[in-house]
């Protein structure tokens, strides 16, 4: 039963002390930070002069040997003077040293091509540019993000702060002035320019033209960017860089963008005729061809946008047509940009476990038993499938010890019967034949109706509030009735029959219960499997667990520092996960106190977190408007899935595990293959945060509610259906959306001024929805 | 792309000022300028910051509404003592000072007694959190219970009836039951029988039995005799949202009622029926562009019909004209399309009855009336050309040989409709200030008041009961604020003492001095809308006129010109013009 091995709680605790030396990076910017800033003044009083950079690199180099006595300063300037080949057994970071170590070279030698070049290819083994990714790897916070302190002196490059607007300039011209099939693709560069050059104006104390440059061009970025600009604007001083998490994540994470092979030669030279016979080659003609860009650029006194596109764009290059502009905009949006290709190649077992085996005349049957006969998964137990179809593994399923997962006990086995007799019972739905949608109204709960969940089997409700209470309701005549007291307990006559509804406290008998011990809001609330217990989030850092039977508080896991957005039980219960303002994810087991996975990666904080049906995945959705797949074995991140324009909000997985449905504040459901890592579908019709989804109990419908007050049904079916995935698709990602959210949705039904916060498919597939009225 | 949005965000700073204030508010006396300026763009700084975090908890509170607990976890996220107790009865309760040159904000503090504390009593708990089940949707259909909202919002009424097509063509069925919503979705997938069913209109669909009654009290309401309950059915019509099933039976009541009462000239009954119109107009739920093709012929027919009630020389059947023009107005103004051109053809159908030499003088003044409600720029192009003509035509009348009683009404209200009299200078530039688009009603009111005033010359008439016409000052005071009340009903006063043409000028310029006095006041405080065009005076059905409605099929014993043929074809001519679909049932 002990889910992991020692060596990787370990590994968990390393990484964990590498993001506390990360904050601790943050603390110590107050100490440095007023040097690189008497460097850049110093540099920019002679940058006009043609060999500034020349003067400026030995700056810098001074201003190091000052404060040489710290080690971290000493890593610093090792990879400032571009010493990136000795710099390889600096653990720090390999990546942010790959990334910056182009830079120096460039602003190092003035036009010499030959120098160049040798400068670039002794960089090469470190960084080969555009091919090999950095790993993506679990707990990468660490080691993906450079210290705070060389975040912030990269910024101490710098040119005429007026000329500024004019690289910009030129470069939109230039890009306007391509042809059609590139512009779409290289405007992608616009936003990462605008933010990192405002960035690198307000470092170098630029004050006034910062704020003209913001002026004049904030209006050109895409209007889905609009939130991040706002927290920009207010950014006027180098003072403000300092804590402000928005900026560091710029700074820390490479903007990755995707331009087809044809584009990017396009901005590289400027002239494609060119430039497309020498891409075909190899690695040393890319050299090359990243030199003819620099040499374009300088053509053009454009060397800020070099360096900015050195040091902080990852720029995936593919080959195949350039994409549209609607392509484009499909997948852009996230704080960093798109995910990476090769961050989505790792495969995901997205299948289901097999059930055990048990009969419904219930024998006392191993339930390890190899006979699999029916049902699919648990959520999913059909009559119909019973025979054929599954009995053989699914191939895309995971091994079915690949996670330890609790043994079934008996009362677990019953209540699967159970769910088998219901599902016998089961509605098949489609668009002829659309649920019922039952209403639960939170009444005189003035507005703190914070999160709400069912238990599987539709029989309780439990709401957490603002007041940091979560109560529970039984929607069923059966009332909720406490153990009794142990010395009361002591009295039972333990052989008798009826020994389990002997325990229970009659006097204790009411239709709800009130379970006190949070002191903040309640975010996040997530009912067992087995509706023994309950978690709950809350704004006061801790995630904790209650028994349903006494009604009382089990343990509070304290690991978040921060307010615990989101909490979700496995669907095998044991295991759960917890996600919050720390950007970072937990994986928890009930009974250990300390987290056995900690997946780090997201630049803003998490939103949302789901398991998959099989519990081998983990999704989890942020407010950097990426959604996250991790590999609960290995902690690895195994998908990145961009295209959302807000934080996201909402998540779900098709009973089938094959694909997954996700909501944000910009009222757009996105669909998803899991297995491709594939944005399949677009659904639009929402006006507000969508704070619900739930896929029917076949998959056949999604439902999802939102703060605009309507539950809508959406066919799944037809919208999986639509999407056609040709191997090009699959291996570029490339997809054309079709654009059929009006055929697709199925009906709209308005509530009275109550937002919809939670739904939940019976087993019968009865649709129940809750929110709180608001009068 | 973006470039809508966005203000100039980056500027947004606090004042220097404040901040000056702030610092000698904990004892700092001379701050620097300089120090000043760095210290408010530093303290905008944190707390856009601090609102921005505030705003996470916001959106993961499932709230649309930032809080103060909201901007304490904020704080707290930020390792800052949150504000405790920070709590207040009102949304900004901060007061404003000034004096010195300087301004300043600040909370107000009061003292307290405690013992009043003590003495009142424990305000009642508040409700304990409960749940409530109801059924939103019961096999796609979402039931109508008042646990759901009402069935239809305008949208999606305007989307049925301006793209009817969507909803009829089989081909596109699909998007017609999207547009239609919930509802005819489960009906979509039976095929197209179903879909040639959604055809038919809601006037089809079945009212539960609630409804029934409620429509068979707010009808009985609106043209019954008591005038409380009328106020209260014309409130609930004019503010239920769940009217818009009932609608094509109060459109057919409106015009049905209509077509028999002019018949019968019922003046009263007219009236009533007009306000309801009115009523259902208010209603901003409600889409009647369905229901026009009823209710526009209705409403004309209460402007220019030959006869509105029994005595034309004594019953002021011109406040009705003038009301019912006024709601055409209106409708045009709403439901006027290129592809209607509702405004053009009722336009029209005025103009072609004006011109027309044997018109009637009532169905003259209608016509005037109901194009001068019609805008500046119908009045400069229709009307003014004509006042030579019509001129004569009412010199003709007053000084030629006596023809009858009534045309000789008639031609007075015409006049006092036309007629630009210097007074109207004067109550314009008290009224002016408020906006130049009223002029049709300005160049109305003022000129029928200064009439009165000044015209000795008008032959004198049989005064009616002085007891007849109740001013409601009150009402007139109220009506700048609610539309609805001056809406109801009826009679401009400046009309009514037309019409009744008092016989001594005297008493008329008595009674009416004041009343100017109150419209300029009232008018001023308008703000550029229309509603307060004149004082409005309830006019009570008089006994007269009342046992007359007893005995309906009578003939007055005073209208001489007009008989019910006449009539019937006068209005025939008036629906056929202004009919907005093309789809007018005859009268």
């Amino acid at each position: 039963m002990a889910a992991v091995q020692d060596g990787q709680l370990n590994l968990e605790v390393e990484k964990d002390i590498k993001t506390e030396i990360t904050n601790d990076g943050s603390g110590n910017i107050n100490a440095n930070s007023s040097s690189p800033g008497s460097t850049s003044s110093g540099g920019k009083s002679k940058s006009p002069a043609g060999s500034g950079e020349d003067q400026q690199t030995l700056l810098a180099v001074l201003q190091f040997l000052k404060r040489n006595k710290l080690t971290e300063s000493v890593d610093i300037l090792r990879r400032e003077a571009g010493l990136s080949a000795d710099a390889d057994d600096s653990p720090v970071s390999e990546s942010a040293g790959a990334g910056s170590g182009g830079v120096p070279s460039v602003g190092a030698d003035g036009g010499d091509a030959n120098s160049l070049l040798s400068r670039v290819s002794i960089a090469t083994p470190v960084a080969p540019p555009a091919t090999a990714p950095p790993k993506v790897v679990a707990a990468s916070g660490g080691e993906d993000q450079p210290d705070v302190n060389v975040v912030l002196s990269a910024y101490s490059q710098q040119g005429d702060p007026v000329l500024y607007p004019l690289y910009y300039n030129g470069l939109k011209k230039f890009i306007e002035s391509v042809l059609d099939c590139h512009r779409a693709e290289l405007s992608q560069v616009f936003y990462p320019l605008f933010v990192h050059m405002y960035l690198e104006l307000v470092y170098n104390n630029h004050e006034n033209e910062a704020k003209q440059f913001f002026e004049k061009f904030s209006g050109d970025q895409e209007c889905y960017y609009e939130e991040d600009l706002r927290i920009l604007s207010s950014m006027s001083k180098k003072e403000h860089m300092k804590g402000n998490e928005t900026m560091l994540d710029f700074r820390t994470s490479k903007f990755v963008l995707r331009i087809s092979r044809d584009s990017y030669q396009v901005s590289c030279l400027g002239k494609p005729e060119m430039s497309r016979s020498l891409w075909q080659l190899t690695i040393t003609y890319r050299m090359l061809s990243y030199q003819l860009l620099k040499r374009h650029l300088q053509e053009r006194q454009n060397n800020q946008i070099w360096n900015i596109i050195q040091e902080h764009l990852y720029i995936d290059i593919f080959d195949g047509m350039p994409r549209s502009k609607s392509q484009i905009d499909a997948m852009s949006g996230s704080l960093a940009g798109e995910g990476k290709r090769d961050a989505n190649k790792a495969k995901v077992f997205y299948g289901l476990l097999k059930e055990p085996e048990i009969e419904v005349p219930l024998d006392d049957e191993d339930e390890e038993a190899e006979n699999e006969e029916g049902k699919p998964k648990k959520k999913k137990p059909k009559k119909d499938s019973m025979g054929s179809k599954s009995k053989k593994q699914d191939p895309n399923a995971p091994q079915q010890t690949r996670i330890p997962l609790p043994e079934l006990k008996d009362s677990d086995k019953l209540d699967k019967i159970m769910n088998m007799k219901e599902a016998t019972k089961k509605i098949r739905l489609g668009p002829d034949n659309l649920p019922s949608i039952c209403f639960y109204s939170f009444l005189n709960a003035y507005q703190g109706l914070t999160a709400v969940d069912f238990t599987d089997d539709s029989s309780l409700i439990a709401g957490g509030f603002a007041d940091s209470t979560v109560r529970v309701w039984s929607v069923t005549p059966k009332k909720l009735r406490r153990v009794k007291s142990a010395a009361d307990l002591s009295n039972i006559d333990k052989e008798s029959d009826d020994v389990l509804e002997r325990i229970m406290d009659e006097k204790t008998a009411s239709e709800s219960k009130i379970l006190y011990g949070h002191s903040g809001p309640v975010y996040g609330i997530s009912f067992s499997p087995d509706r023994n217990y309950l978690l709950s989030s809350s704004e006061d850092g801790t995630v904790r667990l209650w028994s349903l039977q006494t009604f009382t508080c089990l343990v509070g896991y304290k690991g978040h520092n921060y307010p615990v957005w989101d909490t979700q039980f496995s669907p095998y219960g044991y295991y759960f996960i917890s996600g919050g303002h720390d950007r970072v994810a937990r994986l928890w087991a009930t009974d250990h106190y300390q987290p056995l996975r900690m997946f780090a990666g997201h630049l803003a904080d998490i939103t949302c977190t789901l398991f998959h049906p099989n519990s081998n995945y983990v999704a989890t959705g942020s407010a950097d408007r990426t959604i996250r797949l991790w590999d609960v074995l290995t902690g690895n991140c195994v998908r990145i899935l961009t295209g959302h324009k807000g934080p996201i909000h909402s998540l779900a997985f098709s009973p089938n595990g094959k694909f997954m449905a996700s909501g944000a504040t910009d009222g757009r459901v996105l669909l998803w293959d899991v297995g491709h890592g594939l944005m399949v579908g677009e659904l639009k019709g929402h006006t507000d945060t969508i704070y619900a989804l739930k896929f029917s109990r076949d998959g056949e419908i999604l439902a999802s509610g939102s703060m605009d007050n309507t539950v809508k049904l959406w066919d799944t079916l037809k919208a999986f259906d639509d999407v056609e995935l040709d191997d090009f698709t699959a291996a570029t990602g490339h997809i054309h959306l079709p654009e059929n959210s009006q055929e697709l949705l199925l009906g709209t039904y308005m509530t009275k001024s109550t937002p919809v916060i939670h739904l939940h498919f019976t087993r019968r597939n009865l649709l129940l929805a809750a929110g709180a009225y608001n009068p | 792309m973006a470039e809508e949005r966005r203000p100039k965000q980056c500027t947004v700073v606090l004042p220097t000022e404040s901040m000056k204030a702030m610092a000698e508010s904990i004892g700092v006396g001379q701050l620097q300028e300089e120090s000043c300026a760095a210290l408010s763009e530093e303290v905008s700084y944190r707390i856009k910051e601090i609102a921005q975090d505030a705003l996470k908890f916001m959106h993961h509170g499932k709230r649309r509404k930032l809080t103060t607990s909201d901007i304490d976890h904020a704080l707290k996220l930020k390792n800052v003592e949150p504000l405790y107790g920070f709590q207040s009865q009102e949304f900004i309760p901060f007061r404003f000072a000034s004096g010195g040159g300087r301004e300043l904000h600040f909370y107000e503090e009061k003292e307290v007694d405690l013992s009043d504390i003590i003495n009142t009593p424990l305000p009642r708990v508040p409700l304990d959190v409960s749940l409530k089940a109801h059924w939103l949707s019961i096999e796609g259909v979402q039931p109508a219970i008042p646990e759901n909202p009402p069935p239809a919002p305008k949208e999606q009424q305007k989307a049925e009836s301006t793209e009817p097509l969507k909803v009829v063509k089989p081909g596109q069925e699909e998007e017609g039951s999207i547009q239609k919503g919930q509802g005819a979705i489960s009906a979509e997938a039976k095929g197209k029988k179903e879909g040639l069913m959604r055809m038919k209109p809601r006037s089809t669909h079945e009212l539960s039995v609630e409804q029934q009654l409620y429509y068979k009290e707010i009808t009985e309401a609106c043209v019954g005799s008591c005038e409380a309950k009328r106020a209260e059915a014309l409130q609930s019509i004019a503010t239920d949202p769940g009217l818009y099933q009932m609608l094509p039976r109060f459109s057919t009541f409106i015009s049905e009622g209509v077509r028999v009462n002019v018949v019968q000239n019922n003046l009263a009954l007219l009236i009533y029926l007009m306000r309801m119109v009115k009523a259902l107009m208010d209603n901003p739920t409600l889409y009647l562009e369905k229901y026009l093709h009823e209710l526009i012929p209705a409403v004309v027919t209460c402007i220019v019909s030959k006869q509105l009630c029994l005595r034309p020389d004594v019953d002021n059947h011109w406040a009705l004209r003038d009301f019912a023009a006024r709601l055409m107005a209106q409708s045009c103004k709403t439901f006027s399309t290129t592809t209607n051109n509702i405004q053009s053809r009722i336009t029209k159908t005025f103009t072609k009855s004006w011109l027309d030499e044997k018109t009637q003088w009532t169905t003259r003044y209608g016509c005037i009336a109901g194009l001068s409600e019609l805008g500046p720029d119908v009045i400069k192009t229709l009307i003014l050309p004509r006042l030579t003509v019509e001129g004569a035509r009412i010199k003709a009348v007053s000084e030629g040989p006596v023809v009858s009683n009534i045309d000789k009404i008639g031609a007075d209200h015409v006049q006092s409709l036309l007629l630009p009299r210097p007074t109207l200078t004067v109550s314009q530039s008290g009224i002016g200030g408020s906006g130049g688009s009223r002029s049709p009603s300005i160049i109305k009111v003022p000129s029928s008041l200064t009439l009165m005033s000044t015209r000795p010359g008008t032959p004198t008439q049989p005064s009616p009961p002085a007891t007849k016409y109740i001013v409601m000052a009150t009402s007139a005071g109220a009506s700048s604020t609610q539309q609805v009340l001056d809406g109801s009903l009826v009679i401009t006063l400046s009309s009514s003492s037309g019409s009744s043409v008092t016989s001594t000028v005297a008493s008329a310029t008595s009674t009416l001095q004041p009343l100017v006095k109150l419209e300029s006041r009232a008018a001023s405080g308008l703000g550029g809308s229309r509603p307060l065009q004149k004082y409005i005076v309830v006019s009570l059905p008089t006994s007269a006129s009342s046992s007359l409605e007893s005995k309906s099929g009578m003939l007055p014993p005073s209208s001489s010109s007009t008989s019910p043929i006449s009539l019937e074809a006068g209005m025939k001519m008036d629906h056929t013009g202004c009919v907005p679909n093309g789809t007018l049932l005859p009268i």
